[in-house]
C-alpha cells in the first residue's frame, strides 16, 4: 500500500463530493427501491445513495451494454442508405461492489476480443467507475470469495472503503486523480487510517471464506467431471426457462439483433437487445432443429459459461458471486446449492470407484 | 444518450447488387451477387456472410462459389423464415446489404496434394460447392476427388446442370443418391451412407469434407472412420443461427467454441467430444 495512492474523504464532505460529481456529468449510484431491492439510478445528493446495499436488481452491464441499443440507422427501399452508429453517454458510477467491478472486467475482455465491439468500447471509455468495498457479506446468496471477487481486484478509477468516520479511497487511474483534484473534497491519509484499512482487510479475510467447499482453482476440474451429472436433470424439473437469471447476471452478454421500421416503412433501425440462452428458441436453426432443446442442457450451458468455458478463453471465471441469479429465480434454483450437488455427486463417484 | 456514426463498427453493411437469380427447386433459389464497391468478396471456401434486408433482418448464408477468378459470388438460399422468404422475392438489379465473410472455411492449403472425399447432404451442397469449384479451378493441386451427393427426393437436387457436368468429367468421381425415388429416377436409392463403402480411396491421404443436416453427421462419420480415414482428416461444417458473426451474441456457441469465429468448418478431431456439436 503506497500512501500516495490513497486519499481520505471525511463523511462530512461526502454530500459535497456527491453533489459536485453530479454537476460534472450524469452520476448514478445504488438507491433503495423498497422490498430489500436496490437499483443504480441517477442521484445528485448523498442522501439518495445507499452505502450498505445488496446487489442491485440489474447489474452495471445496463450502462455498458444497454438492454436495447441501436447499431444501424437506415433508409430502406430501392436505394438503401445505412450508417453504423453508437449510442453513448458520459457517466459516473458511484458505489460499484467488487462483484460488479469483476463483471465489467469480464465484459471488457469479451468485447475487446477481436473482432472488437466498438459500440461497447466507445461507451465504456465514457464511463468513470467508483467502487465501494463490502466490509461484510451482503446476504447469504453471495459467493464472491469462491471466484476471487470479494476483495478489490482493479477495474475502477477510485475505490472507496467505509471506515466509519471517513472513507479511505484508492486512486487507481488518472481519471480518478482528476476527480480527487477537481472535487476538492479529499484529504491526505494519516498513517492510522491506512492501518485501519489493513485491519479491516484482515478481518474480512476471516469473514469471507469459500462459500462452497472447494478450492477456487479446482472448480474447472469439478466441471470437467460434471457434464453428465444428475444435478442438471434436477434443474430440468424446476427451471421455468424464463431467462431471469441471465438478465440479472453481470457477465451474461448474449443478444439478439432485430430490425424496426418507423410508420413511413422507409426509415428504420437495427438494434440489439439482451437475449438469453435459457429461452427455448435460442439455439434453434432454420428448419426447426434445436441444439439445446432441454432445459437441463440450457441450464448446464449457463453454468459452464460461468465456470468452465471462459477459463479457456479468458482465464477467469465469469461468475462474480453476486448471487443475483439465485435471488431472482422464481423456482429457487440456487447457484451454491447446484455447486454443492455437483461436488457431492463427484465425491460419490470417487467413493464408488474405491469400493 | 448521444449518438455518433462509427466507421469500424462490426455491424456496418456493404452495399451489394443481385446480378442474376435462378429458382433451383421449390424452396431453394440461387443468387449471383456483386459488392457495390466493385471489389471481390475475398472469402475462403466454406466461409459465410450475413445478408441484410433493411427493415426485415439479417441471416447467415454460406458462400456457394469459389473465390478464384471472378469478382461476384454466389449464394443458394432456402426459403424458411422471414428474411429468406423476402430474399426470394428479389430479382436481378435489387440491392441488399452484406457483412463478412466470417469464420474459418475449409483449410485449402492443408488439403493441397491430398485426395478429397466431398460428401454433401441436401443444402449442404451450397457451402461445399465453394470448395468443389475451388478444387476444379485449381485441379492439379489436388489428388483424386470424390463427390458424394444425397438428398431426400430427385426434385430437391440442386445445381442440376453442374451435377451432370461433374458426372461427365474424367477427373472426378461422382455419385448421387436419393432417399426416395420418383418414377423418372434411374440412379441410386438409399441414404448417403450407402455410397461410402463403395468409394475407392487411400484413407491415409484422403481428407473428407462433410456438410449436411444435423442428423447426417453421426452416420457419415461412422462410415468414414470404419473406412480408415483419420479423425483429423475429417472436416465438418455446422449450421447455427448466427446473429452477429463476431463471436459475441452467443447464438452459435458449441460449448466453448463460437461456430461463427472458430468454425463453421471444424476438424472432427477437435469437436468430437463436444456434446452439442452434432
Amino acid at each position: 500500500m503506497e500512501d500516495t495512492h490513497y486519499v481520505v474523504l471525511k463523511k462530512e464532505n461526502f454530500d459535497q463530493f456527491i453533489s459536485t460529481l453530479a454537476q460534472k456529468q450524469k452520476l448514478v449510484a445504488p438507491v433503495p427501491k423498497g422490498f430489500k431491492s436496490f437499483a443504480f439510478e441517477p442521484v445528485d445528493s448523498a442522501g439518495q445513495v445507499a452505502l450498505k446495499y445488496i446487489p442491485t436488481v440489474l447489474p452495471l452491464k445496463k450502462y455498458f451494454m444497454p438492454q436495447r441499443e441501436t447499431l444501424l440507422e437506415y433508409r430502406a427501399g430501392k436505394v438503401m442508405k445505412a450508417e453504423a452508429v453508437v449510442e453513448y453517454e458520459p457517466l459516473t458510477i458511484f458505489g460499484a461492489h467488487t462483484c460488479d467491478l469483476a463483471g465489467i472486467q469480464c465484459l471488457n475482455m469479451v468485447f475487446s476480443e477481436r473482432p472488437k465491439d466498438y459500440n461497447y468500447l466507445t461507451r465504456k471509455n465514457k464511463i468513470t467507475l467508483i467502487g465501494l468495498e463490502c466490509n461484510e457479506y451482503c446476504d447469504a446468496y453471495a459467493s464472491c470469495n469462491l471466484v476471487d471477487a470479494s476483495f478489490p481486484g482493479g477495474g475502477y478509477d477510485l475505490f472507496f472503503t467505509d471506515l466509519g468516520d471517513d472513507f479511505v479511497v484508492h486512486v487507481n487511474t488518472r481519471a480518478g486523480d482528476e476527480i480527487v483534484a477537481s472535487t476538492r473534497s479529499f484529504d491526505k491519509t494519516e498513517p492510522f487510517q491506512l492501518d485501519e484499512l489493513r485491519k479491516l482487510r484482515d478481518a474480512k479475510r476471516k469473514i469471507f471464506v469459500n462459500e462452497v467447499p472447494i478450492e477456487t482453482k479446482h472448480i474447472p476440474e469439478l466441471f470437467d467431471r460434471s457434464f453428465r451429472a444428475r444435478a442438471w436433470k434436477d434443474l430440468e424439473a424446476r427451471c421455468l426457462a424464463c431467462g431471469n437469471c441471465t438478465n440479472v447476471c453481470p457477465t451474461c452478454y448474449c443478444f439478439d439483433i432485430r430490425d424496426e421500421l418507423d410508420l413511413t416503412l422507409k426509415n428504420g433501425i437495427r438494434y440489439r437487445v439482451w437475449d438469453s440462452c435459457q429461452l427455448e428458441p435460442f439455439a434453434k436453426v432454420a428448419g426447426g432443429f434445436n441444439f439445446r432443446k432441454e432445459r437441463s442442457v440450457r441450464q448446464r450451458h449457463r453454468y459452464y459459461r460461468k465456470f468452465r468455458y471462459p477459463m479457456e478463453r479468458f482465464a477467469r471465471y465469469f461468475c462474480t458471486g453476486c448471487g443475483r441469479c439465485t435471488r431472482t429465480c422464481m423456482a429457487d434454483i440456487n447457484l451454491k446449492e447446484t455447486l454443492n450437488e455437483l461436488l457431492k455427486e463427484s465425491e460419490d463417484r470417487v467413493w464408488k470407484r474405491w469400493l | 444518450m448521444e449518438k455518433m456514426v462509427i466507421k469500424d463498427s462490426g455491424y456496418k453493411l456493404e452495399k451489394a447488387k443481385i446480378l442474376r437469380t435462378k429458382q433451383l427447386t421449390d424452396k431453394e433459389k440461387f443468387f449471383e451477387i456483386a459488392l457495390g464497391n466493385g471489389q471481390p468478396l475475398d472469402h475462403e471456401p466454406g466461409q459465410f456472410i450475413m445478408i441484410s434486408l433493411l427493415g426485415i433482418g439479417e441471416v447467415p448464408i454460406s458462400v456457394a462459389s469459389s473465390p478464384s477468378g471472378r469478382d461476384s459470388f454466389d449464394v443458394c438460399v432456402r426459403a424458411v423464415g422471414k428474411v429468406t422468404n423476402a430474399l426470394h422475392k428479389l430479382k436481378a438489379g435489387d440491392e441488399i446489404g452484406i457483412r463478412g465473410p466470417y469464420g474459418k472455411g475449409f483449410p485449402t492449403r492443408e488439403l493441397q496434394g491430398n485426395d478429397l472425399l466431398i460428401i454433401a447432404g441436401g443444402l449442404g451442397l451450397a457451402p461445399l460447392r465453394s470448395l468443389i469449384h475451388y478444387v476444379l479451378d485449381n485441379r492439379r493441386d489436388f489428388g483424386k476427388v470424390h463427390i458424394l451427393l444425397g438428398c431426400k427426393q430427385p426434385k430437391e437436387l440442386l445445381f442440376g446442370d453442374e451435377l451432370e457436368e461433374w458426372n461427365q468429367r474424367a477427373d472426378l468421381y461422382y455419385a448421387c443418391t436419393v432417399d426416395r425415388a420418383d418414377p423418372d429416377w434411374a440412379g441410386n436409392v438409399g441414404l448417403i451412407t450407402t455410397l461410402i463403402p463403395g468409394v475407392d480411396i487411400e484413407p491415409a491421404r484422403t481428407f473428407a469434407a462433410v456438410v449436411g443436416p444435423p442428423v447426417m453427421y453421426n452416420f457419415v462419420i461412422k462410415e468414414l472412420l470404419s473406412k480408415g480415414i483419420p479423425e483429423r482428416q475429417i472436416l465438418l461444417s455446422f449450421e447455427r443461427n448466427m446473429k452477429c458473426g463476431n463471436g459475441k451474441c452467443g447464438r452459435c456457441q458449441i460449448q466453448n467454441l463460437y461456430c461463427c469465429q472458430d468454425g463453421p468448418v471444424f476438424h472432427y478431431e477437435k469437436i468430437k467430444n463436444l456434446s452439442e456439436a452434432m
